[in-house]
């Protein structure tokens, strides 16, 4: 079965060479989805991946949510299709209200850029299946607006109802995130949103491959529902 | 409003003040808290950084100016999961 993924490109993003990279390397096609276009091109899961969409203006991922092509992705994930937002992705998932809770500028209030040790949570769902659960990955992150926060009640939902799928380990939390939340899903559990950058862990050569566990879980998933 | 026969709106300075939520960490505010007392205002507690939006707006009367732009702050001036906002029209 041939997966195909759409990797959206906003004015200022920069991650998206390496999303397609990842996926490629499992044997997936990738299309580029430009932020003007109000189309997803049909595309079996989309990743938002990481940059400064918009120039980070206003909010991050304030402007970027009211992109033509974010009305295409909104309708995709609303029809349960597979969405993944990567570091600044995950920004204008949250802004886009397809996924809970917001980024805040780190507590520290400079920007990090360092390699950080996940737990999996669940290794139940369409973005982590490929991992065990409990199991540590190497990825790393590289951000300055990353603190997760969601209101106390909504926080205490997204842990008793497993949304929480990655935490930073304990000792690794970059940016204050609240619970040591590092990637958080929706209640439908088709759209993902995470900080740090599996797409810059695919090659040991530089550092770690655990990165590609994700885009694994997630081609395995999309083939599954394909065959379906 | 009408000058001679051409219809003219009033124009409307908005000031929009966005802050924080109470109970999210402000490190921003925090430092310069420890930073005041340094320089003898001993007596300086609650600062809070947040941003100022300026802005004029066309409408027929101050009202509409306000309803306008509060809804321009809760569809992208604020993040109403993060922030509240104040809108001043003069």
């Amino acid at each position: 079965v041939t997966v195909r993924v759409g990797v959206v490109v906003f004015p200022g993003t920069n991650c998206e060479l390496d999303v397609q990279h990842a996926f490629e390397r499992l044997g997936t096609e990738t299309e580029l989805l430009w932020h003007g276009d109000d189309t997803t091109k049909g595309v079996d899961a989309v990743v938002v991946p990481g940059g400064f969409a918009h120039g980070d203006y206003l909010r991050t991922g304030a402007i970027a949510r009211f992109s033509p092509v974010m009305h295409a992705v909104g309708e995709h994930a609303r029809a349960g299709g597979p969405t993944v937002g990567i570091c600044n992705g995950f920004q204008v998932l949250c802004e886009a209200h397809l996924l809970p809770g917001a980024l805040l500028p780190n507590l520290s209030l400079k920007f990090v850029f360092r390699q950080v040790e996940l737990e999996v949570v669940d290794a139940e769902t369409p973005f982590t299946r490929s991992c065990a659960r409990g199991e540590r990955l190497s990825i790393p992150v590289k951000h300055t607006t990353g603190r997760f926060y969601a209101p106390p009640e909504q926080l205490d939902a997204l842990e008793s109802g497993g949304q929480v799928l990655l935490r930073y380990a304990r000792g690794h939390n970059p940016n204050g995130s609240l619970g040591d939340v590092a990637g958080i899903c929706n209640e439908q559990r088709n759209v993902f949103g995470l900080m740090p950058h599996p797409e810059h862990a695919v090659d040991p050569l530089t550092g770690s491959a655990d990165g590609l566990k994700i885009f694994e879980s997630i081609r395995a998933h999309v083939a599954d529902r394909i065959a379906v | 409003m009408s000058v001679g026969s051409i219809d003219v709106m009033p124009v409307f300075n908005a000031h929009v003040e966005v802050r924080h939520l109470p109970g999210i960490a402000d490190p921003a505010g925090a430092t310069v808290e420890r930073a005041l007392p340094a320089l003898g205002y001993t007596n300086v507690a609650q600062v809070h950084i947040g941003k100022t939006i300026r802005l004029t707006v066309e409408a027929p009367d101050a009202e509409s100016a306000r309803a306008q732009v509060n809804e321009m702050c809760e569809r992208l001036l604020a993040n109403p999961v993060i922030e509240a906002y104040e809108v001043v029209i003069s």
